[in-house]
């Protein structure tokens, strides 16, 4: 027992543990700062926010403590019932959880408010890794795959029905992990074409391409050509064919510009969807060509992508217009679509004026007007990052940016170090969790993501996120700190 | 850990991941490097700037008795912003106005091209102590109001309104003109009219400057940095006036129901002890809120009285002149002392005629000013404008006209008021155009002789004459501010203006003038114990003439030169050399004897006004 003690303290990522104190500790002082209203209350003082974090950043330290004495075993052993268990705490949860702001993921016992979900990515990160660590998974196999999508997907749609859409969204970030395991990164790529084309349908939806018809959007129109140029690289990198891509090219650029001639020269109001959905048919009609005369399906999967892209773009419309008022406008505004700076985009313009009076240096420790007089909403929480960027500035903004980099490098370093394949999957979902909530975070408070509330890990107030995430990274620590007990599976 | 194909997509996640914090770095640069305006933004935000308004200088007379100094006042400030549903009807009787007037200035505000939602800006003006305790006690249901602080002026006297002036809303000219930029914003107020109007950057002192932080629901977090960054305002400076208060007063009583003006200077200095503009009012009219409509009274009153009479009013100014002309022909040597016109009841030439009244014949310079011949005038301004040396009658106007510039016609004198008129005095060029050139001749202008004719002068040139004749050659620019408080006096006010004409020549001049209150046309206003000298003028005009004169006493080393002007009052014997006298009197003895008691009571009593029909009352 000494030794094993002894070689946790020599094998444990010290390094890591630093970034992570260094954080809570900076998380702190923002929070201090956000919710320090010049009455000189003492900083320990429980009825204050910082008062309670400071409670919270002890117990986090004692359950990092715990969690580094436990045998690393059990994480892997006990994997599944801890997510059984979990699943059963979230369907509880959007029972019995009151209502808080519109959601429904608080646990009440008494004194103490636990968010369940903060905790399920835990489990579902062992739970994952533990699947795909198992005697014989290959994610090629359908029902492997079918289970790996199913532990994701269980938690995710748990969390949406308690209103908490910004945490459901966090296992997105897991398609990293299965991408690192051998997903086909085309699946990556599709999705972030989705992303793209969707993002490209709704904010181009309602500009005309040429004044005299109105009911032809840019929007379809970009997604066409990103379709082609698309089509273009697949028979380049997946067929080698060279040939076809040449001819898709030259067809589309041919059609294209005799259109754009008829409407600039001939003065005729010409459709160029039209025109897109006459290449698009001209390419399957060619691919269907080749798949015959060559029997490879891949060609008829290029051609069908082309009008998969466009019932994506068609159904972008539709998805988007049953989404809730609230999250349309957010979308609507961080697209630039609409600027209501008084209503739904308040808070953003609030958030991006603090962080821009910072200026290089900032205004100083307790020094922020932006801060101080909570002209940001939800400061010490989502939106701490206000705090850093208009008291430290720009150099402060950095260094908070540059640590969780150097986090986020570190632990993939540690991942590769691993030999049990549990370990090294779990230290990919605990640094793809950390990415995706830095990700969307940063990205909110500057104005470059829609606006979805979730926590900066380490820096946002709350004690159920700051245990979630020590709990998370410290599992990994500790498994880390073992990584030499274990040898094959 | 075999054979793990996928080993190298760990520096695609990794890559992912460090571009997306690159991303963010070329944000962060963007928000916080490149673009300012979020920090203007964030001051917009968080900082409530108030001014704070300097106490405006005080006012006193030369006898360092207070004419105007500074009462407190409070405009209601809105930050609409800040504004919440409130009982609109309740805020309305607080600060004693109506729904709509309510509305249409909100209305206003959000019109207004320098409008804001978050500044400061003036929804009801000068509240009375009362409605200000008021509104004070319920401030808390009105969201978005503020008491802004202000000096408004008080008036110790109801005199000397239009030289003291008053102060009121700066308009958009004042606000573009200003030689400090930005210093005032619509809605402050500024120096109209007279003193408070000349002496404005001196009055006005220095806008200081509070910084409050405030919260995002707008309330008061306490003040910048402790108040390190506010500016204390700086009072205004104070004004010493030349004038007598006394005088002043007792002045404006002598002209109550007369269309007229006075103006009493020390002749020494240029000191202007009183200046009267008939009819007048109470400068106290136009303070507070009943400002414009009692503005609008005034303005709109037939018998004008805004219209500062001494400085802009113009008239002929008849026999006064003849002083003048007296000068000029002893300087250009057109006459002597001794020299002698014929008078027959007035001066012919065929059946040109102008009238006079019965005095002995032939006069010599002397007694044509004590008896106020015209014929004497008329038959030396003609042998002046024929006189061959000149070589033709251009030139020989030209002369007498320089000469009469040096005496302080025909132009602005300088004296610190606003507007001031500069008569009329023509020049040659002007007869070449009345009647072609060469084609006019000396008889044809001979009525400036005797102050008609085509000249003009203020009441202010008339009484600087009479302080010229009593220095015996030269003026200093008439003024009405003594003395600044921290600051010397404009050198303009202390130097003298010789004029074209030697020193000598004023002895006959002083001495007709004695002559005419001793012996002459003044002699019912005559003093018993002062030697003054005195000239009567009877301007006449297209209604009835207007009664003019002048005089300064005493004869030697005099304290005291004065203009009075009463329109429509007939001879100048009649009102105005009273009038004169009396001033005179009452500055130099402080007291009007028994004798002349009845005097005093007929001119204070006498109603020269015209009644509704137009036609003067005698």
């Amino acid at each position: 027992m000494e030794s094993r003690r002894n070689s946790i303290i020599s094998n444990l990522d010290w390094v890591t543990v630093g970034i992570y104190l260094v954080l809570i500790l900076m998380g702190w002082f923002c929070i201090y700062g956000a919710v320090y209203n010049l009455e000189d209350a003492p900083f320990y003082d429980y009825s204050y926010r910082y008062g309670k974090q400071l409670v919270f950043m002890g117990s986090a330290i004692l359950i990092a403590c715990v969690l580094l004495m436990l045998d690393s075993r059990i994480y892997n052993m006990f994997s599944y019932i801890f997510y059984g268990a979990m699943i059963l705490l979230l369907i509880v949860t959007i029972f019995v959880a009151p209502n808080i702001k519109g959601s429904h993921s608080w646990l009440v016992l008494g004194p103490v408010r636990l968010q369940p979900a903060e905790f399920a990515k835990t489990a579902t990160c062992l739970a994952l890794a533990k699947l795909m660590s198992e005697y014989g998974f290959s994610l090629f196999k359908w029902k492997h795959a079918l289970l790996v999508g199913g532990l994701i997907f269980l938690p995710l749609v748990l969390i949406i029905l308690q209103h908490e859409t910004g945490s459901a969204l966090v296992y997105c970030a897991l398609m990293l992990v299965l991408y690192r395991e051998g997903m086909p990164g085309i699946i990556l790529f599709l999705l972030f074409l989705s992303v793209v084309i969707l993002i490209l349908s709704i904010r181009f939806a309602s500009e005309c391409i040429i004044p005299e018809i109105t009911d032809e959007s840019y929007g379809l129109l970009l997604v066409m050509i990103i379709a082609i140029v698309v089509q273009i690289g697949l028979f380049i990198l997946y067929q080698q064919d060279t040939f076809s891509a040449m001819i898709l090219a030259g067809v589309s650029a041919f059609l294209f510009l005799v259109g754009y001639l008829v409407y600039k020269i001939g003065d005729y109001p010409i459709h160029f969807t039209y025109i897109g959905y006459l290449v698009l048919a001209l390419s399957f009609v060619y691919c269907l060509f080749m798949q015959f005369k060559q029997r490879l399906w891949s060609y008829f999967f290029i051609g069908l992508f082309g009008f998969g892209c466009i019932f994506l773009s068609g159904m972008a419309d539709k998805a988007f217009s049953s989404l809730q008022p609230y999250q349309r406008s957010r979308i609507e505004s961080t697209l630039g679509m609409r600027s209501d700076k008084k209503g739904g985009d308040y808070n953003v313009n609030q958030s991006k004026i603090a962080i821009g009076s910072g200026g290089l240096s900032g205004k100083g420790f307790l020094n922020g007007t932006q801060t101080k007089y909570k002209f940001v909403p939800e400061q010490d929480t989502d939106f701490i990052f206000c705090t850093v960027g208009e008291e430290h500035g720009f150099i402060g903004s950095v260094a908070v940016l540059g640590l969780f980099a150097f986090l986020l490098v570190r632990l993939i370093y540690l991942a590769e170090r691993q030999r049990s394949l549990f370990s090294r999957i779990y230290g990919y979902c605990v640094a793809s969790i950390f990415f995706f909530h830095l990700f969307i975070n940063i990205g909110m408070v500057t104005g470059l993501t829609p606006v979805i509330g979730i926590p900066l890990p380490f820096f946002s107030y709350g004690g159920s996120s700051l245990w979630g995430f020590t709990i998370l990274l410290f599992i990994f620590l500790r498994l880390d700190a073992s990584r030499t007990e274990y040898f094959g599976q | 850990m075999t054979n793990d194909i996928y080993a190298n997509r760990r520096f695609v996640i990794a890559g992912l991941m460090l571009s997306v914090v690159l991303i963010y770095l070329f944000r962060l640069v963007s928000l916080q490097l490149v673009d300012d305006s979020y920090a203007n933004q964030a001051e917009v935000n968080a900082y409530l700037r108030k001014v704070q308004f300097p106490a405006r200088g005080i006012i006193r007379d030369r006898n360092n008795k207070v004419l105007v100094f500074n009462k407190l006042s409070y405009d209601v400030m809105v930050v609409p912003r800040e504004m919440k549903e409130f009982d609109t009807l309740g805020f309305c009787q607080a600060v004693n106005i109506d729904k709509a007037t309510f509305k249409k200035r909100m209305r206003e505000i959000r019109n207004d091209v320098n409008y804001s939602p978050y500044k400061p800006q003036l929804l009801v003006a000068q509240l009375d102590a009362h409605d200000y305790g008021v509104l004070q006690e319920k401030s808390f249901l009105f969201p978005g109001m503020y008491l802004q602080k202000r000096t408004l002026r008080e008036y110790n006297y109801p005199n000397a309104a239009l030289l003291l002036g008053n102060i009121g809303e700066v308009s958009q000219k004042k606000i573009d003109a200003d030689s400090i930029e930005h210093f005032y914003v619509p809605g402050d107020y500024a120096g109209i009219n007279g003193v408070e109007s000349t002496y404005e950057e001196l009055l006005r002192g220095e806008k200081g400057e509070e910084i409050f932080i405030r919260d995002v629901h707008g309330r008061i977090q306490g003040k910048l940095e402790d108040g390190i960054y506010d500016v204390p305002s700086k009072p205004g400076k104070d004004l010493q006036l030349s004038i007598d208060i006394d005088l002043q007063a007792y002045g404006e009583r002598l002209m109550q129901n007369k269309v007229g003006s006075v103006v009493a200077i020390d002749p020494a200095t240029g000191e202007i002890l009183a200046s009267i503009s008939s009819p007048t009012y109470d400068p106290s009219l136009l303070v507070g809120r009943k400002r414009s409509e009692n503005f609008m009274k005034l303005n709109n009153d037939s018998l004008k009285p805004l219209f500062d009479r001494p400085m802009m009013g113009r008239y002929p100014p008849g026999s006064t002149f003849k002083t003048v002309n007296a000068l000029i022909f002893l300087q250009e040597q057109i006459i002597s002392p001794w020299t002698a016109f014929p008078c027959s009841q007035g001066y012919h030439v065929g059946s040109f005629k102008v009238g006079c009244h019965a005095h002995s014949s032939p006069l010599t310079l002397v007694p044509s000013i004590q008896h106020s011949c015209n014929a004497y005038y008329c038959a030396g301004f003609r042998n002046m404008m024929d006189h061959r040396k000149y070589k033709n009658i251009s030139n020989a106007f030209e002369v007498w006209k320089n000469h009469v510039v040096s005496l302080g016609f025909g132009y602005k004198l300088g004296a610190d008021v606003p507007n001031e008129n500069r008569g009329y005095i023509p020049n040659s060029g002007v007869y070449d155009k009345i009647y072609g050139p060469n084609r006019w001749k000396s008889l044809m202008i001979v009525s400036n002789s005797i102050g008609q004719g085509e000249i003009n002068a203020t009441p202010l040139q008339i009484a600087n004459l009479s302080a010229t004749i009593a220095n015996r050659g030269f003026y200093i620019v008439p003024h009405l501010v003594k003395k600044i408080e921290g600051e010397t006096l404009d050198s303009i006010y202390l130097k003298r203006h010789y004029t074209t004409i030697d020193s000598s020549y004023y002895e006959p001049i002083v001495e007709g003038m004695d002559l005419v209150m001793k012996n002459g046309t003044g002699w019912g206003a005559r003093i018993d114990s002062i030697e003054v000298c005195g000239k009567t003028g009877t301007a006449q005009n297209k209604g009835a003439d207007h009664s003019i004169f002048m005089a300064f006493a005493p004869k030697d080393n005099p304290k005291i030169a004065i203009s009075v002007v009463v329109e429509n009052g007939g001879f100048g014997a009649t009102w105005a050399a009273p009038i004169a006298t009396l001033m005179i009197e009452k500055y130099l003895k402080g007291y009007i004897p028994k004798r002349r008691l009845w005097l005093e009571e007929k001119m204070f009593n006498a109603n020269l006004l015209p009644n509704q029909n137009g036609v003067t009352k005698k």
